[in-house]
């Protein structure tokens, strides 16, 4: 579709057309960006509505009671390691190091896998000990905000798999290595919201 | 062509990850070692978590999204920066607004 859109644009204005060295690979990249830019609003809403909500305990819990934080230092630690497997991931790919890239790209997923895993296992702590969403307006924020960025990350585990089988059946394309920029920024961007999430929601709450 | 393009929107090196790791691990390192041994008082907790994890996304920008002023990298720092301005503005004057009107309700 931008091909025929390029070719009729020279027609008229060949030369002045300054963006004629972008490939639509660079333009994909920057899209996405634009599209992680409209998420970024999505978590502000959630953020804005937890620093509403987070003292309106209904008599229940607060943070203070239910978060442990050496079980959420272990997940943002299992979460930062996987940035940087991924970066590694990025260089192979950039070298067309095909085996390198699977193999980081496996760490990553597993990294990602664990994050997930210690998650669900929280909530389902949480909420088997009556400290569901139901129960109170802080409650349902923290389960709206914490829930909303494992979603994402969710999300990016089975982008990152399809990659894998990607890479796997066809090699590292210029098409691959699109997607897969594509998918480092949504990998790394996901961090910057946990940042976010660890201190607003656990490390001030459990001050 | 293609190599060229995706690579100035990712283009870091073994050593810029592992610059941008340490950093990110010492930045996290200490806002929860502050906040689980309560060495502090809370007020200085408070300000001391928010500056290390405002400072901790800066690295983050610099060194994983690779956010920079370069001619193929500014558009998408423009566009964070805005996006950033409308992010200050939905939270802080949400905020703002609710507590205002629940202080007067009281």
């Amino acid at each position: 579709m931008s091909t025929t859109h390029m070719n009729t644009h020279d027609a008229h204005e060949a030369g002045a057309h300054h963006d004629e060295h972008h490939d639509t690979g660079g333009n994909t990249v920057f899209g996405f960006w634009i599209y992680l830019m409209t998420d970024c609003l999505l978590f502000a809403s959630v953020f804005a509505t937890y620093a509403v909500l987070f003292m309106n305990t209904a008599g229940g819990v607060s943070g203070k009671d239910i978060f442990e934080l050496d079980f959420v230092l272990a997940e943002t630690a299992a979460l930062l390691v996987s940035s940087i497997t991924y970066g590694f991931a990025m260089i192979c790919a950039h070298s067309k190091n095909k085996k390198g890239t699977l193999s980081w790209l496996a760490v990553t997923f597993l990294l990602g896998a664990i994050f997930i895993a210690m998650e669900i296992y929280e909530f389902h702590h949480l909420i088997v000990n009556g400290h569901g969403p139901q129960a109170s307006a802080f409650l349902s924020a923290f389960f709206t905000l914490v829930g909303t960025h494992g979603l994402h990350v969710t999300a990016g585990l089975i982008w990152m798999f399809i990659m894998i089988v990607e890479v796997m059946k066809t090699g590292l394309t210029g098409r691959a290595v699109t997607r897969l920029s594509c998918l480092s920024l949504f990998w790394h961007f996901l961090d910057v919201v946990w940042i976010c999430v660890f201190t607003v929601v656990y490390l001030m709450g459990a001050i | 062509m293609s190599d060229h393009s995706s690579e100035a929107h990712s283009h870091g090196s073994v050593k810029s990850y592992l610059t941008g790791f340490i950093w990110s691990v010492i930045l996290t390192g200490i806002p929860f070692w502050m906040v689980m041994t309560e060495a502090f008082d809370k007020g200085p907790t408070y300000i001391t978590i928010v500056v290390l994890a405002v400072i901790q996304i800066f690295v983050h920008l610099k060194y994983f999204l690779h956010l920079d002023f370069s001619e193929q990298g500014k558009l998408d720092t423009y566009s964070f920066i805005f996006s950033a301005v409308i992010i200050v503005m939905v939270v802080a004057l949400s905020v703002w607004i609710i507590y205002a009107s629940n202080a007067m309700m009281m």
